[in-house]
């Protein structure tokens, strides 16, 4: 199945094609970060440099941490916020009233200033992520602009006068009061964001949140609480902004509401958008550019204007259009162009320890039920009858074909039983447990990976990634445990086991490719391997055989029957009937979403109702 | 509070209610014909009252340069784009409508504004010097992004709205002005002062709003419009133009946008960024609609209006937010009730 694939790298739809993640090999890869982290431990060293560069350096800094937490939340769980000033206000208020009017040390306001932030941020997204794309936008400008507006009319928050006089982050007597020890603050705030936002992005969490842009529903069929992915991509977002707030109020040593306003998150969307939302490199780039423009317009255009004023934003307003209409992945692609760099490949690590099978359900342990049975399901969509009062039974270690003509309702039945769509009324049992209703995410659980008619894979994603997404139910780390890093010894036996899976199908040297770049008959199959990395007891598969070449068909028929007799129940739905004829044990027969009749290939294929249905009734 | 000073409160809130009734009406058309969630629109009311302002005060409003620099770059941007397919009768279409228009505007404007015309013709130059901008700023903005997803087509919003706030503040500066009311009569209907102004607001919105659903039930155009609306690509196949359908839509923005500034100038102050707030405000309503529905949307815009003048009374520093939280319970609402989103918009 290993044919040679088109190269063509299809370009990313919104801002975040080829995320990077943490290079797993050490050497050359790291060589670039550690140079720029000696270079810029430098700067501040530089005889003669202006104070006011190490300030705008600063500065970069802060509105660099809100950009990073950007890229997770737009570039790579593509949703957008205009709300992100309003979480650094959050976090910058917090640590004002404490420090201020509490004498509580800076240190200690960090992590309340964090805990404020992120509860805030929780509040905001369960309201609204669940929403379709722009109502996030939407809403996040009517709560920047409330934040704005509570703030200055709030006692608690000083008014529009702001809180001034919070001290300076201090260790033992030293403080961090002068341009430079803040750079050196500040831009290890940075560095740390940097290997977090990596290190989450490169885990089974951060798969699940780049998932979101290949598809809601493919990553819910493997176990994924898309749900809680965007909250989480949302908090996270958030928390950095709150970092970055509590840094600035002990750099301005005093919080006012005009940086927190509307204003403010749009020039912080700018800013992912500059250097690309791909990349947390594109979003230091991006907080540096237009930092730097709205600098020197700051400077020239009043002159230019005669007036004083912000003036800035016609530029800034033509700058954003500008680059979503030429360059949508922002600028740091180019960049990464110009230098000659290769995107970077992993090792795979085949001598990890084997992934522990998914737990067993009580159920898939017994042996007497069948594995799928479906008794008068029905589905209707107004006055029509998709599926009327359909019955058929998938037995252990049997591959059952659903055929039928265009129209009949295989694939409403497949949706079904595969809970993207819940029944009108019908019974439908997985192991003999009762399963009608339940989401596709549920269902998963009960040891069903299924396939898709539409091929939904990641596209930010390589091969191998996509395919490790599968494994999301037989593995536990978390988020934090991602940041910290704490997850490899996992993370090496998922990816040993994708890369089986993939072996498993014929696919293993084309694991690092991006996932979309595959020829579509690959593509499926590359959805099969990622159905097996679930440990599944049965696979369900959407006509897994179109746009395969007959060479390619017949080594997918062998796979299936060795998948079958290793002890795997499989459903396929297909138009290919050579393909179905040869590889099935038995077949039911949809027309007009009733079954028509059910049997042996051998007796379809004598079936005179069946002959009536396909062929008009020639025979 | 007593009934008085409630019924004054109502009337405001009407009044107001009817104004972003008619934006609210124009964010639902913009976004169902072309997935452009205009957040200019507020900026049309901004220029459109500001214009006003100053062809009262005899000057030439300076809109008119922006007017043109708009063509310029508007008939620059379609030449590009169509450079391969452009016959002569394009170029002369393009030249028509993106440099003859706005200088014959740019002309008359000149030539009348110090003149001091009757009120009537100030206002159809206002609304003759910004109506076009909407068009222009379709076509050197959203064209090009015309297959983007609506969030990157929300986020080009912004970037118009941002250098369109620029510009009003390099145009108008940053005092704000106020206009003469179209008539000072008052009427008393039992304890309650009605004033001219108010009717007048109120039977323009009646008008457009009858016009509008005379527009789209009656004329082909319309018709179209509405078969975008539904299908997009349904609409397309059976030869509705979608460039054609966006430009009349946006070209409506324009138009309700001015016409909402110039009602709306009478009564409150305006400044060069006071549009995005009361824009906004036609979102809430818009987005209480679901961004589909028309009637919903002019009944959530009084909805709005009626809201914002009780909470100017109680809480009056929290008005703003009284009136843009109103949107969460709708959220709220409308989560609970959502399946998990399928993945249409990327």
């Amino acid at each position: 199945m290993s044919t040679p694939a088109s190269t063509d790298n299809a370009a990313g739809s919104v801002s975040g094609a080829g995320v990077e993640t943490a290079p797993r090999g050490r050497g050359a890869r790291l060589v670039a970060p550690l140079a720029a982290l000696a270079v810029s431990a430098l700067i501040p060293l530089v005889p003669g440099l202006p104070q006011f560069w190490i300030t705008l350096l600063n500065y970069i800094g802060l509105y660099a941490l809100v950009a990073i937490g950007l890229v997770v939340l737009t570039g790579v769980g593509g949703m957008t916020s205009f709300g992100q000033a309003m979480f650094v206000g959050a976090g910058a208020y917090t640590t004002a009233i404490l420090t201020t009017r509490y004498g509580v040390n800076p240190w200690l306001a960090l992590p309340a200033a964090l805990a404020v932030t992120g509860v805030f941020a929780w509040g905001v997204g369960a309201v609204t992520l669940r929403l379709s794309g722009h109502y996030l936008p939407l809403a996040t400008i009517a709560w920047n602009i409330s934040f704005f507006y509570i703030v200055g009319n709030l006692d608690l928050f000083a008014k529009f006068d702001g809180i001034s006089g919070i001290p300076p982050i201090a260790i033992g007597g030293f403080a961090f009061s002068d341009g430079p020890s803040l750079y050196y603050l500040i831009w290890g705030a940075v560095a740390l964001a940097v290997i977090a936002t990596l290190n989450l992005l490169d885990s089974r969490v951060g798969r699940a949140i780049r998932a979101l842009r290949g598809g809601v529903v493919a990553a819910e069929s493997f176990g994924v609480d898309t749900g809680r992915a965007r909250i989480l991509a949302f908090v996270y977002a958030a928390l950095l902004a709150g970092l970055s707030g509590w840094l600035y109020a002990h750099l301005q040593r005093a919080v006012n509401p005009s940086p927190f306003g509307l204003n403010a998150s749009i020039e912080y969307l700018l800013m992912a958008v500059v250097g690309g939302a791909g990349s947390v490199w594109g979003a230091i780039l991006g907080a540096g550019l237009v930092t730097i423009i709205r600098d020197q317009l700051q400077d020239w255009l009043p002159w230019l204007i005669g007036a004083r004023g912000n003036f800035e934003a016609i530029a800034f307003g033509v700058i954003l259009v500008l680059l979503l209409q030429n360059a949508r992945d922002g600028l740091w692609p180019h960049v990464l162009r110009l230098c000659k760099a290769r995107p970077a490949t992993r090792c795979h690590h085949a001598e990890a320890g084997e992934l522990a099978p998914r737990a067993r359900s009580a159920g898939e342990q017994r042996a007497d039920a069948p594995v799928l049975a479906v008794r008068d399901l029905r589905k209707q969509f107004g006055g029509l009858v998709a599926v009327n009062d359909l019955s058929f039974a998938v037995g252990r270690r049997e591959i059952v074909g659903l055929i039928g003509p265009n129209g009949a309702g295989k694939s409403t039945t497949f949706d079904l039983v595969t809970g993207v769509t819940p029944p009108t009324s019908g019974d439908i049992r997985y192991f003999g447990e009762e399963a009608t209703g339940e989401r596709a995410r549920v269902i998963a659980r009960r040891g069903v990976a299924r396939t898709f008619q539409h091929v939904r894979l990641a596209a930010g994603m390589s091969v191998i990634e996509n395919v490790a997404l599968g494994a999301h139910l037989r593995g536990h780390a978390g988020a934090v445990g991602a940041v910290l890093r704490l997850d490899r010894a996992e993370e090496a036996r998922i990816f040993a086991e994708a890369h089986r899976q993939l072996g498993r199908v014929g696919l293993a040297d084309l694991a690092d490719r991006p996932a979309v770049s595959l020829a579509l008959g690959q593509q499926r199959i590359v959805e099969i391997a990622r159905a097996l990395c679930l440990d599944p007891s049965m696979l369900l598969l959407d006509e897994p055989a179109a746009g395969l070449r007959h060479r390619e068909k017949k080594q997918l028929a062998a796979l299936l029957r060795q998948l079958r007799d290793e002890g795997l129940s499989i459903l396929l739905v297909e138009h290919d009937m050579d393909f179905v004829m040869g590889l099935t044990d038995r077949l039911v027969v949809m027309e007009f979403g009733s079954r028509l009749a059910e049997g042996t290939p051998e007796e379809i294929r004598n079936n005179p109702a069946v002959l009536e249905a396909y062929l008009g009734g020639v025979a | 509070m007593d009934l008085s000073i409630f019924l004054i409160l109502l009337q405001d809130g009407v009044i107001n209610g009817a104004i972003y009734a008619l934006l609210g009406l124009s964010l639902v058309l913009v976004f169902t014909v072309t997935r452009v969630i205009f957040i200019p629109q507020g900026e049309f009311v901004s220029f459109g009252a500001l214009t006003l302002a100053l062809l009262e005060r005899g000057q030439t409003p300076a809109t008119i340069w922006l007017l043109l620099a708009l063509g310029v770059v508007s008939a620059v941007a379609q030449v590009w784009q169509g450079r391969r397919t452009l016959s002569a009768r394009r170029v002369l279409a393009i030249a028509g409508t993106d440099l003859a228009l706005p200088a014959a505007v740019a002309a008359v404007t000149m030539l009348l504004a110090p003149m001091k015309p009757p009120v009537v013709v100030q206002i159809a130059l206002t609304l003759a010097i910004i109506t076009p901008m909407g068009p222009y700023i379709y076509r050197m903005a959203f064209q090009p992004l015309a297959e983007a997803s609506t969030l990157v087509l929300l986020i080009a919003a912004i970037g118009v709205h941002l250098a369109l706030t620029g510009l009003g503040l390099v145009f108008f500066g940053a005092e704000g002005s106020r206009t003469e009311p179209f008539s000072s009569a008052m009427f008393e209907i039992g304890s309650l002062l009605v004033s001219g102004q108010s009717l007048w607001i109120m039977g323009v919105t009646a008008a457009l709003v009858a016009a509008l659903g005379a527009f789209f039930e009656l004329t082909l155009t319309g018709k179209a419009l509405r078969a975008t609306a539904v299908n997009r690509l349904g609409a397309r196949l059976v030869g509705i133009a979608p460039s054609m359908s966006s430009t009349i839509a946006f070209t409506l923005a324009g138009f309700i946008g001015a016409l909402s500034g110039v009602l709306v100038s009478p009564l409150t102050t305006i400044y060069y960024d006071t549009g995005f707030l009361i824009g906004l405000k036609g979102f809430v309503a818009a987005i209480i609609a679901g961004l589909a529905s028309y009637p919903i949307a002019g009944a959530a815009a009084i909805l709005v209006g009626v809201v914002e003048a009780l909470a100017s009374f109680w809480a009056s520093s929290f008005k703003e937010v009284i009136v843009f939280l109103i949107i969460i319970p709708v959220l709220l609402w409308r989560t609970w009730g959502a399946p998990v989103v399928e993945e249409d918009d990327h």
